[in-house]
């Protein structure tokens, strides 16, 4: 079956997707965008987290046929999001009506994007080690300072107990939701 | 594999009329989980997303309906005051990823004994909604759902629309065994509801026997125990001995398993554990707020 959808603000179109296969299949191996991890095929990890009309899923527990003309956004889409959202703050519009930030960069695939405000935070934090848990942690961190701006400890480790790290011991990625949830604060 | 889309409830239950052996999908947080390990590979799967009326919900006078595909986190977020156990059920299920997908709909379709609806909803007192579009709408008491492990009501033309749950009417708590608090399925879970109305305390029991259960022995006992003492007119203090025994006749109403979670009697010892306490802090509140009904009268 055909799947039209919309990634990271551009239309897609996927073919030939087999109907059980779940989003996260089609997000890395049809429309090219591999920065969603797939860890566990069954909800465990959160490596796969993507927001479906702005909400944080599992994206490998979404049949692709439930996506269609629904809206995606991905890790790779997160910093032109951010930008986004910090743009419509700016001018007090809500999200949606936010002119698409762009220059030579790729909103799509983030290729020459600069980072967003959380990425940034965890390379400053030292929160990525193998990055495979990155990507998911990412999203769920990005949605959790936009309807949390000032998250205390226990809103983090809530926000964040969908997804696991083995590498770090998450104190690290604690570290780097403090510093994005501060720095964000000091921009407004 | 066939991918159906319903538009409509209408539409879906005409779907459903026609390929019985589809398989509904909502949330997709066990259906998916199925067909990525292969465990099951569907002849049509029914998508459910596109039912706007299944992600509603209406707060009626004594009870609300609340549509099958309602999440969990809304649940969390809007009904915490007129459904409180099923609130405290749902934070407790996996993680907000799956909070914002999976719902109580899907629960039911699965009817696993751990689900973590079932203890809240048997405790609080309940009615599934269901529908095919060959007989119409019956409704299905929730203590006669569950009809073996995994097993429920339903027939195959049938689609769960929604499930009434009735309103609060004193304190209710939910309690869950696992080994950490993110991402666990119980081991055993327990829901406990009073209803200073009927001055009846209801339960339910949650992975202690093949299908979610009520403790009925134990709700009888503890009911008349309450009533003779007059208990609900004082507020006095739940006797020891009356809150032991309670959990005693709850353990023993358990018929649990030994599984990779946990043995049958860590279960049935928690059960009872799980009960005295639910019982004690629901007891509690009901007198806290006797006594500020009286302050302020
Ligand atoms: C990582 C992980 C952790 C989990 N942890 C928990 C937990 O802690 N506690 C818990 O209770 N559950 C847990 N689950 C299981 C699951 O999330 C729940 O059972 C959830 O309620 C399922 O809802 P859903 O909408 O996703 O169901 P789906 O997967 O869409 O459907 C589940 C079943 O119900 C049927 N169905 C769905 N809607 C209808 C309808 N309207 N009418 C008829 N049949 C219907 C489907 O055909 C299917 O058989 C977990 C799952 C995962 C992946
Ligand atoms: S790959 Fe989806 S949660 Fe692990
Ligand atoms: S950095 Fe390796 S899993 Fe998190």
């Amino acid at each position: 079956m055909r799947v039209k959808f919309t990634v990271n603000g551009r239309p897609q179109e996927a073919d030939d997707v087999w109907e059980g296969e779940s989003l996260l299949y089609v997000l890395r191996e049809r429309l090219g965008l591999p920065g969603s991890k797939n860890a566990c095929e069954q909800g465990e990890c959160g490596s796969c987290t993507v927001r479906l009309d702005g909400v944080p899923v599992c994206s490998c527990l979404v049949a692709a046929g439930q996506v269609e003309g629904r809206d995606v956004v991905t890790v790779e889409g997160l910093a032109d999001h951010a930008r986004r959202r910090a743009a419509a703050g700016a001018r007090g519009t809500s999200l949606p009506d936010a002119q698409q930030a762009r220059g030579g960069a790729d909103s799509h695939t983030g290729e020459g994007t600069e980072l967003s405000p959380v990425q940034q935070a965890f390379l400053d934090a030292g929160a990525v080690q193998c990055g495979f848990c990155t990507p998911g942690l990412l999203v769920a961190a990005d949605e959790l300072l936009e309807s949390h701006p000032n998250p205390s400890d226990e809103d983090v480790r809530e926000a964040l107990s969908g997804n696991l790290c083995r590498c770090t011991g998450y104190e690290k990625i604690m570290d780097a939701v403090r510093l994005a949830a501060a720095r964000q604060g000091e921009a407004v | 594999m066939d991918f159906l889309r319903p538009a409509s409830w209408e539409e879906a239950l005409a779907a459903k009329a026609e390929h019985p052996t589809a398989v509904p999908i909502a949330g997709g947080t066990d259906v998916m989980v199925e067909i990525n390990f292969d465990h099951r590979r569907p002849e049509y799967l029914l998508d459910l997303n596109r039912v706007g009326d299944l992600y509603e919900w209406e707060v009626g006078e004594d009870s609300v309906r609340l549509g099958a595909s309602v999440p969990y986190a809304k649940i969390m977020e809007h009904l915490r005051a007129e459904l409180p156990g099923l609130a405290l059920a749902s934070h407790t299920v996996a993680s907000p990823q799956i909070r914002n997908r999976g719902g109580v709909g899907g629960n039911l379709g699965t009817a696993s004994p751990a689900g973590d609806a079932h203890p809240a909803l048997l405790a609080a007192g309940a009615e599934v909604e269901v529908q095919s579009a060959a007989r119409g709408t019956r409704l299905v008491p929730i203590d006669d759902f569950y009809t073996g492990v995994k097993r429920n009501a339903l027939q195959p033309d049938e689609l769960i629309r929604a499930v009434h749950v009735r309103k609060a009417d004193g304190p209710q708590q939910y309690s869950k065994v696992g080994t950490r608090n993110a991402m666990v399925i119980a081991v055993c879970a327990f829901g406990l509801a009073l209803h200073p109305d009927t001055r009846t305390v209801r339960t339910g029991i949650g992975s202690a026997a093949p299908t979610p259960v009520r403790a009925a022995t134990a709700e009888d006992f503890l009911n008349a125990a309450l009533e003779e003492g007059g208990f609900w007119d004082s507020g006095k203090v739940i006797t020891p001995s009356v809150a032991r025994q309670f959990a005693d006749l709850c353990a023993a109403s358990c018929n649990p398993i030994d599984d990779v979670r946990g043995t049958a009697g860590y279960r049935r010892h928690a059960v009872g554990v799980m009960a005295r306490r639910t019982l004690t802090w629901t007891w509690e509140s009901y007198r806290g707020t006797r006594t500020a009904s009286e302050g302020a009268a």
